[in-house]
């Protein structure tokens, strides 16, 4: 699935200036200790977390996310987005639970992950 | 390559800024993207640890023919115990550190997990050095 068709499939709200909208996204990870973000997810994987400071940037980029979903229409601290859009990482965000999210994801995909 | 950085020990935005500017170097190479992210997750979670618990330091990353080396050094409190700092879940991360979802005392296992060798040397009260190695 691709970044745009997973915008648009869950009405998701696009936060960074542009959506890459032809990476792809191979898998889904959720969680809000970045130390485990980091070991724990996989390369291309959509990140959901409630986490909104500027650290986030990095741990995106570093673990190659394929975007961050902000969770429970948490609103970024200041930089975060500027930030983003120069390491080119989409940042997306929803009123929906982290639960919720992952129930989406699980949707979209046809449960061919799991 | 040889590549020498300054951690700031007191700016938290810019974390990660080093692991991200080697990692960019390392694609540049053509180094392959298994090692890459191994690198780049190993070396973040050193990061980290120069400027949370370090109070900021120094980094060497080179590239060789045959390995990755990156090494870290501070001069902060040392670890008094390593082999309780090695141990998952264990952290002396204070709660502002952890409220920026830091501090869930998993680098070190990291660090472990995604090298071929690191190595730690400290001691209390004079500083700690790290270095990583991946093999290519
Ligand atoms: N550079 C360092 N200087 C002093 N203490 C350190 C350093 N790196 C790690 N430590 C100690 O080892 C513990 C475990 O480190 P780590 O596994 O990275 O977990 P965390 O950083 O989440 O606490 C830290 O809480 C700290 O007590
Ligand atoms: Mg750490």
């Amino acid at each position: 699935m691709k970044v745009s068709e997973y915008i648009k499939l869950g009405g998701y709200e696009l936060l960074t200036k542009s959506d890459y909208g032809d990476r792809e996204i191979d898998g889904c990870y959720t969680g809000d200790l970045l130390s485990w973000v980091m070991g724990r997810a996989e390369e291309d994987n959509v990140w959901i977390t409630v986490m909104s400071n500027i650290n986030i940037v990095a741990v995106a980029s570093l673990s190659g996310a394929a975007c961050i979903v902000l969770a429970e229409g948490v609103s970024p601290d200041e930089g975060v987005i500027k930030k983003a859009d120069a390491q080119d990482i989409i940042v997306l965000r929803s009123d929906k639970t982290a639960y919720e999210l992952c129930a989406d994801y699980f949707k979209f995909t046809n449960n061919d992950k799991l | 390559m040889l590549k020498h950085y300054n951690i700031d020990g007191q700016d938290f935005s810019i974390a990660g800024e080093a692991s991200s500017d080697f990692k960019r170097r390392l694609k540049k190479l053509g180094i392959s993207p298994d090692v890459i992210r191994r690198v780049a997750i190993a070396m973040y979670e050193a990061e980290i640890n120069t400027i949370i618990h370090g109070g900021g330091g120094e980094c060497d990353a080179e590239v060789s023919n045959d390995k990755i080396t990156v090494t870290f050094t501070d001069h902060g409190p040392g670890i008094k115990d390593i082999d309780l700092a090695m141990q998952e879940g264990y952290s002396t991360a204070t709660e502002q550190i952890r409220e920026l979802g830091f501090g869930a005392g998993m680098g070190l296992p990291n660090i472990k997990n995604y090298t071929d060798d690191m190595e730690i040397e400290t001691e209390v009260g004079k500083g700690t050095v790290v270095r990583l190695i991946v093999k290519l």
